[in-house]
C-alpha cells in the first residue's frame, strides 16, 4: 500500500451557531485527514454536522454560525509539512477565495438551484476559469466546452450556450461537476450529490465522479447519508454523530468489521436482500439537540451497550486496525493505543 | 417578439375605446358644464347668447353623438380646443408636459441612484442597524402624504434657506429674459430643488423597500452560496449573481413608473405651483374643460397600457426563462 500524501488535516473543528438560546453546536471537534487520490465518505444522519464541516472548509459558514478559535483546518496541497501548510479556519478573505474553486471546489445536492437561472452555464464555468487563471475568454470557452464533454454532456458545443432550466437535473449536476474541475482542483467536496437525482442518474453521476478522481487526480470529500454509495464509491468513511466522528476507517473494513454501536445500527437499518420479511432495525430515540449536548457520550441516551462511564467522559480514540479508529468506552477498555488526535500512519 | 409586440398593441385599441367612454361619461356626469367656463365668471349673458354656445360647442347633441364626434375629430389628429385656455389642447399639452417629464426623471434617477445600494446593503445586513433605520425611513417615506412632506419642506428648509417656494422659474428673470443659458438652467436647479427631493423621496422609499425585499429572497439562495464557493468577491457575488436575480420584479415597478413619469403628480404640482400637466389637468377638472380633461386622462390610460408593455417586453431580457412570442 502505498502511502499518498496527506493534502487535508482537520483538527478540532468546532463550529457553533450562536443562537438566541445559547450556542448551537454543529460541529463538537471533528477531525480528519484527507489524502491525495482519495474518496473520503463523511455518513451520518441529517444534523450531525456533515455539511457545516464541509462549509467551513471553505469558509463559507454564514452568520450566525462561527468556526470556533482553536479550530485547524490545515490545507497542505502544495506543501509536504503541516507546519506549511494554510489554515483555512483563520486565512483572510483573500486567502479563501484564492482556495475556493481553485484548490477546493464544492458541488451541492440541489443542481437545479445552485446554478445561477439567469446566466449560461457557459458563462458560469468560464467564470470560475477566468477569475483564477489569466487565459482569454476564448480559451476558456474552449476550456468549458471540452470539460462539459468530458462530464458526458453531448453536443457540448451547444449545450454550453443553454440556461440551466433548458437542461435536467442530472445534466445540472453534470454542469456542477465541470465547472468544480474547470481549475484542477485538488480536492473535490460533494454535498450529497446525488440525493436530488433519480437512481440511474445517480448511478450514473457516481460512476462519473470515480472516473474524474482517476483522470484529476482529485480526493473527493463525499458527504452523504446513503451507505450504498458509500460502498460504492468510498476509500476510507467517516462516519458522524451529532458533531463529531464517531468511527473512522476503510469502507472495506467498516462495512466488515463496524465497532460503534452507532455504525452497527447504521448498517442495521439498512435493507438488504437477507432481510427480507423481516421488520427493518431501526436505532431508537433522536439525534441530541446541539443546544443541549450531553457532557459524555452524545450517542449514549440512544446506545444499547451505554455504560455509566459514558455519562461521565467524553471516550478517547482507540486503535482497532491499520486506519480504523473508533471512539467507543465499549473499546477502550481493550488496552489499545490511545491518541488525542487520529494520526494515521499507513 | 415583433408579432408580439404587434398583437398586443393592435389588443391596445378597444381598452382605449372602453377607458375612454368611462372617462367620457364620468367627465359629462360631473355637474356644472363648458358654458359657463367659455362665458366667464359671473357672466350675465342673456339664455339666448348661452344657447348659441351650447350649439357652437356642440352640447345641445345627445350624449353618445357628442362621444362620437370627439371621436371622430381624435381620429384625424385633432385632440379639440381647451374652451378655458381658447388653445388646441395638443398645444397645451405639448407646452406642459417637458416640465412635468423634467421633474419626474429627474426624481426617478435620483431615487434609483440611493435606493439600489442601500436596498442591497439592507438585504445583505438584513435585521441591522443599519437595515431597521432605512426601513424606518422608508415605512416614511411611502405613508407620509406627498402634500405634508412639501408643506414641512417649504416651512423649515425654504423660508431658512431662501429657496424658491413655487413655480419653475423666477418671474422677473423669466419675463425679462434670461442672460445667458447658464442663468436659466441655474434658475430651473434651483427651483427643482424642493419639488424633486419631495418625489425622489417618495419613489426611494418604494424602490428601496423592494430591491431589499427581492434582495433578501434570492440572496439565501444556492446559487450565491455557489458563486462564493468558486473564489468571487463578494461585491460580485451580491452584485452581479444576487442582484441579476433581484432585478426581475423591479422591472414591473419600473414599468408601471414610466406612465407617471409623464402624466405628473397632480398634487405636488399644486402645492409647488409647478408648471406641468397635472398642474393642468387640476385646472380643467376645475373649469370643466371637457376637451382636457379627456385628453390628459385618455394620455395616461395609453401610457399605463405601454408600461405594462415594456415591463413585460423587459422580462424577457433581465430573465432568460420568459419568452415573448405570439
Amino acid at each position: 500500500m502505498s502511502i499518498n500524501k496527506k493534502i487535508l488535516r482537520v483538527e478540532d473543528l468546532r463550529v457553533y451557531f450562536h443562537t438566541k438560546k445559547g450556542d448551537s453546536k454543529a460541529v463538537d471537534g471533528n477531525h480528519f485527514t484527507m489524502y491525495e487520490n482519495e474518496t473520503l465518505a463523511i455518513v451520518g444522519e441529517s444534523g450531525c454536522g456533515k455539511s457545516v464541516t464541509a462549509m467551513s472548509i471553505l469558509g463559507l459558514v454564514s452568520e450566525p454560525g462561527e468556526i470556533m478559535p482553536g479550530s485547524k483546518i490545515i490545507y497542505m496541497g502544495n506543501v509536504d509539512k503541516p507546519e506549511d501548510g494554510l489554515n483555512l479556519a483563520t486565512a483572510t478573505d483573500e486567502q479563501l477565495r484564492d482556495v475556493r474553486g481553485n484548490e477546493i471546489s464544492m458541488i451541492f445536492q440541489e443542481p437545479m438551484t445552485s446554478l445561477n437561472p439567469v446566466f449560461t452555464v457557459g458563462d458560469q464555468i468560464i467564470e470560475n476559469i477566468t477569475i483564477h487563471e489569466s487565459v482569454s475568454k476564448e480559451e476558456a470557452r474552449k476550456r468549458a466546452i471540452d470539460l462539459l464533454g468530458q462530464v458526458g454532456i453531448s453536443r457540448p458545443e451547444s449545450i454550453i450556450d443553454n440556461y440551466p432550466f433548458q437542461l435536467s437535473g442530472g445534466m445540472c449536476q453534470r454542469v456542477m461537476i465541470a465547472m468544480a474541475l474547470s481549475c484542477n482542483p485538488k480536492l473535490l467536496i460533494a454535498d450529497e450529490p446525488t440525493t436530488a437525482l433519480d437512481v440511474t442518474i445517480q448511478a450514473q453521476i457516481l460512476t462519473l465522479m470515480n472516473q474524474l478522481k482517476e483522470k484529476f487526480g482529485t480526493s473527493i470529500m463525499l458527504i452523504t447519508h446513503d451507505l450504498g454509495v458509500v460502498a460504492q464509491v468510498a476509500d476510507h468513511v467517516n462516519v458522524m454523530y451529532a458533531g463529531k466522528v464517531v468511527e473512522t476507517a476503510p469502507v472495506g473494513e467498516l462495512f466488515k468489521n463496524p465497532k460503534h454501536p452507532y455504525t452497527v445500527g447504521l448498517m442495521h437499518s439498512m435493507p438488504s436482500l437477507a432481510t427480507e420479511g423481516e421488520r427493518l432495525a431501526v436505532i431508537k430515540g433522536t439525534v441530541p439537540n446541539p443546544l443541549y449536548l450531553p457532557k459524555g457520550c452524545h450517542f449514549a441516551d440512544r446506545c444499547p451497550h451505554v455504560m455509566p462511564i459514558c455519562r461521565e467522559k467524553q471516550p478517547k480514540a482507540t486503535k482497532i486496525a491499520s486506519r480504523h479508529r473508533v471512539w467507543c468506552f465499549l473499546y477502550e477498555q481493550e488496552e489499545v493505543v490511545q491518541e488525542e488526535i487520529v494520526e494515521v500512519e499507513a | 417578439m415583433l408579432r408580439y409586440t404587434i398583437k398586443r398593441l393592435l389588443t391596445m385599441i378597444p381598452v382605449v375605446l372602453v377607458i375612454s367612454i368611462m372617462i367620457f361619461g364620468v367627465v359629462k356626469a360631473m355637474p356644472g358644464d363648458e358654458v359657463t367656463t367659455y362665458l366667464g365668471p359671473g357672466s350675465r349673458a342673456s339664455e339666448q347668447t348661452r344657447m348659441e354656445v351650447r350649439e357652437k360647442l356642440g352640447l345641445d347633441k345627445s350624449l353618445p353623438e357628442q362621444y362620437v364626434r370627439w371621436l371622430g375629430r381624435v381620429a384625424t389628429g385633432d385632440l379639440g380646443t381647451s374652451v378655458a385656455l381658447r388653445k388646441p389642447v395638443s398645444e397645451i399639452i405639448g407646452s406642459y408636459i417637458w416640465n412635468t417629464f423634467y421633474l419626474n426623471v429627474l426624481a426617478l434617477i435620483i431615487a434609483l441612484i440611493f435606493a439600489i445600494p442601500v436596498g442591497i446593503k439592507q438585504a445583505v445586513k438584513k435585521g441591522s442597524a443599519f437595515d431597521n433605520f432605512w426601513t424606518v425611513f422608508s415605512l416614511l417615506g411611502i405613508s407620509v402624504p406627498t402634500f405634508f412632506f412639501a408643506l414641512v419642506l417649504i416651512f423649515y428648509v425654504a423660508l431658512n434657506f431662501g429657496l424658491p417656494l413655487s413655480g419653475m422659474r423666477d418671474t422677473m428673470l423669466s419675463s425679462f429674459g434670461y442672460q445667458s443659458a447658464w442663468q436659466e438652467f441655474c434658475d430651473v436647479a434651483v427651483h427643482s430643488i424642493l419639488p424633486v427631493t419631495v418625489l425622489a423621496f417618495g419613489s426611494f422609499a418604494t424602490f428601496s423597500r423592494y430591491v431589499r425585499n427581492s434582495m433578501v429572497e434570492v440572496i439565501n439562495m444556492d446559487y450565491v452560496r455557489t458563486a462564493r464557493a468558486k473564489g468571487l468577491k463578494e461585491k460580485t457575488v451580491i452584485y452581479k449573481h444576487a442582484f441579476k436575480n433581484a432585478q426581475i420584479p423591479l422591472v414591473t415597478l419600473l414599468g408601471m413608473y414610466i406612465p407617471s413619469l409623464f402624466s405628473g403628480a397632480v398634487i405636488l404640482e399644486t402645492v409647488f405651483v409647478w408648471p406641468g400637466i397635472g398642474k393642468v389637468l387640476i385646472d380643467a377638472v376645475n373649469q370643466r374643460d371637457t376637451s382636457l380633461i379627456m385628453a390628459c386622462l385618455v394620455f395616461s390610460a395609453i401610457l399605463m397600457i405601454l408600461g405594462n408593455l415594456l415591463s413585460d417586453l423587459c422580462y424577457s431580457l433581465v430573465d432568460p426563462r420568459v419568452k415573448v412570442d405570439g
